[in-house]
Order: structure tokens, then sequence, then C-alpha cells
């Protein structure tokens, strides 16, 4: 017998606010700053389970840093920390102008998750292995790797390491620990856990990281790489940028309803927590947590990052189509650099004098390599890599139908 | 008749088809709300509400996978991958299941399911936004293949592909989106200028698939080509000046063989142009069947014009993809000869 049933109906997702609705946040819990403690490195994921739900937050409201979280840094390293957000914003601000400008075809900014890319790189020892997504130019800024050559990349010209192959800031420079981008999202995340498998097989030291954006968890291989990390504890760490949206989508269409993405960790027996992104010193220590934890052989970490994309998705995107303009502004966790400013000038190690000061210095700095770069070229005009180049490297030694096609395209 | 351009036109066609029929569903990354990132899916959330047309996770062998079964429990989905590089994680769903499943369930379940995706080069897209997978889809058994050029039959072949009862791979040429686009580039072709939009019938007009169309008449020369490279084929037809009959093949599978054969034997002689790498792309294929059906009306070897057999380059693309003057340069050698 077949019981009367309601008729079945799909549910599907919707974020809070659209475009013309006033954003709302209330329904977000954000535990207090120094309300997570910090556990030892070689715990068992299971006895911190709920870290995956928390946030691990070191900076509070009046800018004190509180907490078993806090101390991971030096003064001298966090001005330091602050200069490598600053640059980074100041760079992206140019390139994103120098696209609009017809200088390059196109730019990604990382407009108000800075913290997680610079705060993390300062965690990593040379030899370690980032797998980054498109949004982690910070881990280059932060490990003083030459702008002068990231800006050559995005101007596809004569200097450009990548001989003018790959879409700009699809960067790719093994001794700066940083992995060739692809664009195809989350294959690098699986990767990352190989890298460092490999490390692990061969009795190294070294460890890897993985990056990927909340929309892309989404992705198979991001699946594929908790269940390698977990079944053979390997030393990486994997990074999960929750910056709200992916494009239009909001981050509950790759998430679902309940859980939160760290939480995925937990299927895995992966240790996993959540941490203010927006918190300089919150993501640094729990960085050189998970990188120990991953050193001294304690397996895997998952790491949610959580932060907002307070700019486009890309230099061809208008977010204005799909989210409340003044959602950024609402966001509670502030923004990063505002944030690590006002602990600076809070412990007497900074001033709005030297603040000002600096962002001139920065300023002129980026411009003088910008006009280096631009002294070379740019897509629009100047020294480009040879035609030649792009039949280049795609074997070790040219086969000869390349070499046929390279002579029939003339060059 | 209305002018639009071929985002409008296949906006429409969805339109046309979610009104006719309720079993039609859209889905894909950011198609919901925003109508996707080329807007090609705009409104139609709006119009027929969250549960025919929605956001999708970021997995494209998610989104092939559930349209396979959603189509076996009897809808009509229509998903867009949202470009044609990022079909390769659903490339096991589409190869071993979507296109088998008639034939392995004789005919117990099918797979009425329309994967498009934007194709193609020109808009400086690099490595990942930029390529032509055309050939690795009309290599497998069991799907149709269609590729157009012009907003009319964007519209027209989509209908066809949406009320067609097996899986249709739909290629949209993205530098034909908005009219012939020359990218950032200050090498724009003349001719297509004429085609920034282009006359589209109302309502349910469809263009059936299989059947390729004359775009230009001509005695000197057959030129087969299809999507981006229809207008390269025409301007260097112009600027040659060789009467060249240019046939838009719009579907390569099931694919329009006698057009092809009547105008090769008619010309004589037969050049192909596409912008995906050579080997073993779609133009070796079409090279074989002329060469089998025509051989001895050839006047001349028949040569292809094709992008190279490298990695798609962000900065080179200009050289990287035929345009007038290598297309040009193998109508000359083909007269010559
Ligand atoms: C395999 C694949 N599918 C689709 C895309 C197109 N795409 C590029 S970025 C993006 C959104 C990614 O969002 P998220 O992972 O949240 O990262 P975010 O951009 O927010 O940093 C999409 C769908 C792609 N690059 N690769």
């Amino acid at each position: 017998m077949t019981e009367a049933v309601k008729p079945l109906s799909l549910n599907v997702p919707e974020p809070g606010c659209r475009p013309g609705d006033t954003p709302d946040f209330s329904d977000f819990e954000i535990p207090r700053a120094g309300a997570v403690a910090q556990p030892d490195v070689d715990v068992d994921p299971d006895d911190i389970r709920d870290l995956a739900f928390s946030i691990v937050r070191v900076l509070n409201k009046e800018g004190d840093a509180v907490g078993d979280w806090a101390g991971s840094l030096s003064v001298d390293e966090l001005r330091a920390g602050l200069r490598h957000m600053l640059t980074l914003r100041t760079f992206d601000a140019r390139m994103q102008n120098a696209q609009r400008q017809g200088k390059t075809s196109f730019y990604m900014q990382h407009l108000g998750e800075e913290a997680v890319s610079c705060a993390f790189a300062r965690a990593l020892q040379p030899g370690d292995m980032n797998f980054p997504t498109y949004r982690q130019a910070g881990l280059l800024i932060a490990s003083e790797y030459p702008m002068l050559t990231m800006m050559n990349q995005i101007y596809s010209n004569a200097e450009d390491p990548l001989a003018g192959r790959q879409l700009p800031i699809m960067y790719s420079s093994k001794e700066h620990g940083f992995f060739s981008i692809s664009g195809n999202l989350g294959t690098q995340f699986v990767q990352s856990v190989g890298w460092a498998m490999a490390s692990a097989i061969s009795g190294d030291t070294k460890i890897a990281t993985g990056w990927i954006g909340d929309g892309s968890t989404a992705e198979s291989d991001f699946h594929a790489a908790m269940v390698f990390a977990s079944t053979y504890k390997a030393p990486v760490v994997l990074n999960i940028v929750n910056n709200q949206w992916a494009i239009s989508t909001f981050q509950g269409i790759a998430r679902g309803g309940v859980g939160t993405f760290a939480a995925r960790g937990h299927g895995f027996g992966i240790a996993s927590l959540r941490v203010d992104g927006n918190d300089y010193l919150a993501v640094h220590a729990v960085a050189k947590w998970a990188a120990k934890r991953a050193r001294e052989g304690h397996g895997p970490t998952l790491i949610e990052h959580v932060t907002y994309r307070a700019g486009g998705h890309s230099t061809s995107d208008d977010p204005s189509a799909y989210r409340s303009k003044s959602e950024a502004a609402a966001w509670p966790l502030g923004d990063p650099i505002e944030r690590l400013k006002q602990h600076l000038i809070k412990i007497g190690e900074w001033s709005e004098d030297r603040h000002a000061q600096a962002e001139v210095e920065i300023l002129d700095g980026v411009i003088s390599v910008q006009k280096e770069a631009e002294a070379i070229g740019t897509l629009a005009g100047g020294k480009a890599p040879s035609p030649r180049d792009m039949f280049e490297g795609v074997y070790e030694t040219m086969p000869p139908h390349l070499i046929r096609q390279r002579q029939e395209a003339g060059f | 008749m209305a002018q639009m351009t071929m985002i409008e036109a296949i906006r429409e066609a969805h339109d046309v088809a979610m009104e006719a029929d309720e079993r039609v569903v859209v889905f894909g990354e950011d198609v919901g709300f925003f109508g996707g990132v080329f807007r090609c899916t705009a409104g139609l959330q709006e119009k027929y509400g969250k549960s025919r047309c929605f956001d999708a996770p970021i997995n494209e062998s998610g989104i092939v996978g559930t349209a396979i079964g959603m189509a076996a429990f009897g809808l009509k989905p229509v998903i867009e991958i949202q470009f044609a590089d990022y079909v390769y994680p659903a490339y096991d769903q589409i190869v071993s299941e979507a296109a088998r499943l008639r034939h392995r369930s004789n005919g117990d379940f099918t797979c009425p399911i329309v994967i498009r995706m934007p194709t193609g080069g020109g808009i400086f897209g690099g490595q990942t936004h930029s390529q032509s997978p055309e050939a690795i889809f009309t290599h497998v058994s069991g799907l149709k293949v269609v590729i157009p050029s012009n907003p009319r039959d964007a519209k027209g072949l989509l209908l066809a592909a949406i009320e067609d009862p097996d899986p249709v791979i739909f290629l949209e040429p993205k530098r034909l989106y908005n009219g012939p686009f020359d990218g950032h580039h200050n090498k724009p072709i003349e001719s297509w200028k004429k085609h920034p939009q282009g006359e589209v019938p109302e309502g349910k007009q469809i263009v059936p698939l299989g059947k390729a169309h004359i775009q230009k008449e001509g005695s000197d020369v057959t030129v087969l080509a299809y999507g981006t490279m229809v207008y390269v084929a025409e301007a260097a037809a112009a600027e040659t000046g060789v009467d060249a009959e240019v046939i838009d093949l719009r579907t390569l599978m099931p694919l329009d063989l006698d057009t092809i054969v009547d105008s090769v034997k008619k010309t004589g002689r037969c050049v192909v142009v596409h912008e995906a790498t050579r080997t073993s792309g779609f133009g070796a294929e079409l090279m074989s069947l002329v060469q089998e059906a025509c051989f001895y009306h050839l006047e001349a070897p028949m040569v292809r014009v094709t992008g190279w057999d490298t990695p798609y380059p962000h900065a080179q693309e200009w050289e990287y993809f035929p345009g007038p003057v290598r297309v040009g340069e193998a109508l000359r050698k083909v007269m010559e000869d």
C-alpha cells in the first residue's frame, strides 16, 4: 500500500542579503578574542572537534592581543606584517588600474583578505611548498619575491618568467615555494598532499600547504585531498579561504545548510579549526601551530580562514549585481590592515603619522617598480616575449612536428 | 524578427524551451540569481523559479552526474559548464555515462541533456579560458556536438538540442557572444564588424542538428569551418580574392557530409580551418572523409589551418589561432597546386 504524502520540493540555499537589502550578520557567531584555547600540537583530532565550529581570534575590539594564541610574533615582525599587507593592497590597486588602462588583460585582487596569505607565509620555512590559488599573492610578497618579476608576469612582457604563456597573476616560483597556479579550481589541493607524502617518503623535513576557496571545496579534488591526507597522515596544512563568495554564488551553495567548512575534516579524522582570517596575529599563530604539527609528524590540519572578499571576484566581475553594496562595510571581522594598525598603535609601536608615511613610501616604491616594468613592456606594447616561446617547453626536447609547426608559424 | 547578440539569442532559446516544457531545468555555476558569468541565463530564475533555474556547487562532475540522474527521472536538464576548459572533471560522467546510457540499457534509460559551454580563444583567457575541445567529444560514440556561429543559429540549434533525445555538447564560441570580438587586440578583422548582432526569428524556430550552412557560395575552393573560424575564412576569401565556398558546419556530430561532398566535387579543392590544436583535431576527420568521398575530384592536396600543438598561450594568442593571413596563405597554396 502506498501512503499519501505531500509533494517534494527542492531546497536551493539563498544568501541572507541581495542587492538592495540591508546586510545582517547577526546570525554569524563570533567568539570573543582569546576565547579558544590553544591545544598541544600532538593533540588527537577527536579532542578538538569543537574548534571546527568556533573561531580562533587574538585581536579584540580594543586592539589588544589576548589569549593562548597571542605572542607568536615580535613587534618587528608585526610591523613587517603591516608593511606586507599594505604593499599587497597598494600593488593590487595599481595592477587593477593597469588592467583598466589596457596594460594587462586581467587581474584579481585580495582586498580584505590580505592577512591570510601574508601572515601564513611568515609561519613557513624556506623549502616548504605552497600550492596556492590565484588569491594568495601575499605568500610571494611576504617572502620577498621580487615585485618587478610579479609585474613582468602580469604584463606578459619580455621579462615575464613564464614567457607570456600564463594568465596574469598565475605566478610560479619553485625557489619561493610557490607551485605554478592552475586556473582549474581545486586541482592543486590534492597535489599538495602528494608533495607532502613525497617529503615523508623521502625522509625530508619539508612540509606542504594546500589552498582552496570556499566555493571550490565542492570540487571532487577537495575530497580526494582529504582522503589521501588522512590515510597517509601527510605533513600538509590544508587551507580553505572562506571569503563568503564564489563569484556570484554565496558560500552556502558549497557548504549546504549545516556545519562549517572546517567540520568536513572530521569525517576524515583530520585536526580541523577555524580562524579569524582578518586577524593577522590569529592567522599567524594557527599557521605556526599547524606547520609545527605537520613537521613533527602529527599529520594534516585543515584550516578554514573566515574572511570576506571585499573587492570584485576579478576585473571581469561587478559584485554589485549580486550582493549588497554595503555588505563589505558591514562585515563583522573588520579590515585586516586597520586591525593590525590599531594593535600596533595600542601597544605604542606605531602611530597614525607613521602609518600615513608608510603608505606614501610603499606607494612610491610600487610606482617606481611599475615604471621599471612598464619600461620593459606591457600587454599593450613594448618588448614582448617571442611567439617562438609558445613552442618551447611543451616537452623537454621539441619533437619534430612542433619544430615544423614553429617554422610554419614563421618563428 | 529581432536583432540580438548571441548571448541574447541563447537566453531566448532557454526561455522558449522552459516556457513550452516544464521538464526543462537549467543549472550550473552562477547561472541562477546572477544569470551566468556571460549572462546567458539572466532572468530565468526570476521567471521560472529556483527549482527550475539554480546555482550549482562548483563541481562539474556533480553537475553532469546529477543532470544524468534528472534525465533518467524524466527531466530535460540544460546545464552550463562555466568555460569549456572546466569540462574535464566531468569527462567521465559525459563519456562513460551520458554517452552510453541509451546503448547499454537498450533504451531503458536515455539521457536527453544539453551541456553548454563557452569555447575558443581570442579574449586573452590564457590556458584555462580558451580551449576548443570539440574533437574530444566527437570521438565519443553517443554524443552530438554542436557549435553555432551566429545568433540565429545559436537560438535555433539550442532549441533543437533541447528537443533532442540524446546528450548534446553545445559549444558557444565566446568571441562571438557579443558580436565577433577582437579581444583587446588592435588587429580586428574588418568583415566581422558586419555581424555584431543578427536577425533572430521569434518563438520556436528550430535549426535542425546535422545540417551545414553555406555561408558564402564560391567556385574555386571549399573552406570547411565552424564557430569563429567562419568569419576568418570569409575575411581570408575577401582579402585574397579567391572565390571560396565557405561552409559553416554548425553540427560536427552528426556531420552534414552531403553538403561537404557536393561542394568539394564542385570546387575540386578543400581547406579546413579550426582553432583547436592540430594533431588529432576535427580537421583530421574532415580531411579523411573528404579524401574517402572526393579523391578523384580533388585537383590539389587539401590543406588544414589550425591552432598549434601547444597549450593555449596568453600573450601570443594572435599568433596561435588561425587568422585571415594564415587562411589566405592556404587558399593561395591550394589554388597554385
Ligand atoms: C574547474 C573549474 N570550474 C570553474 C571555474 C570558474 N571559476 C573561476 S573562479 C570561480 C569561483 C571560485 O570561488 P572560491 O573557490 O570561493 O574562491 P574565491 O574566488 O572566492 O577566492 C569559478 C567558478 C574554474 N576556474 N575551474
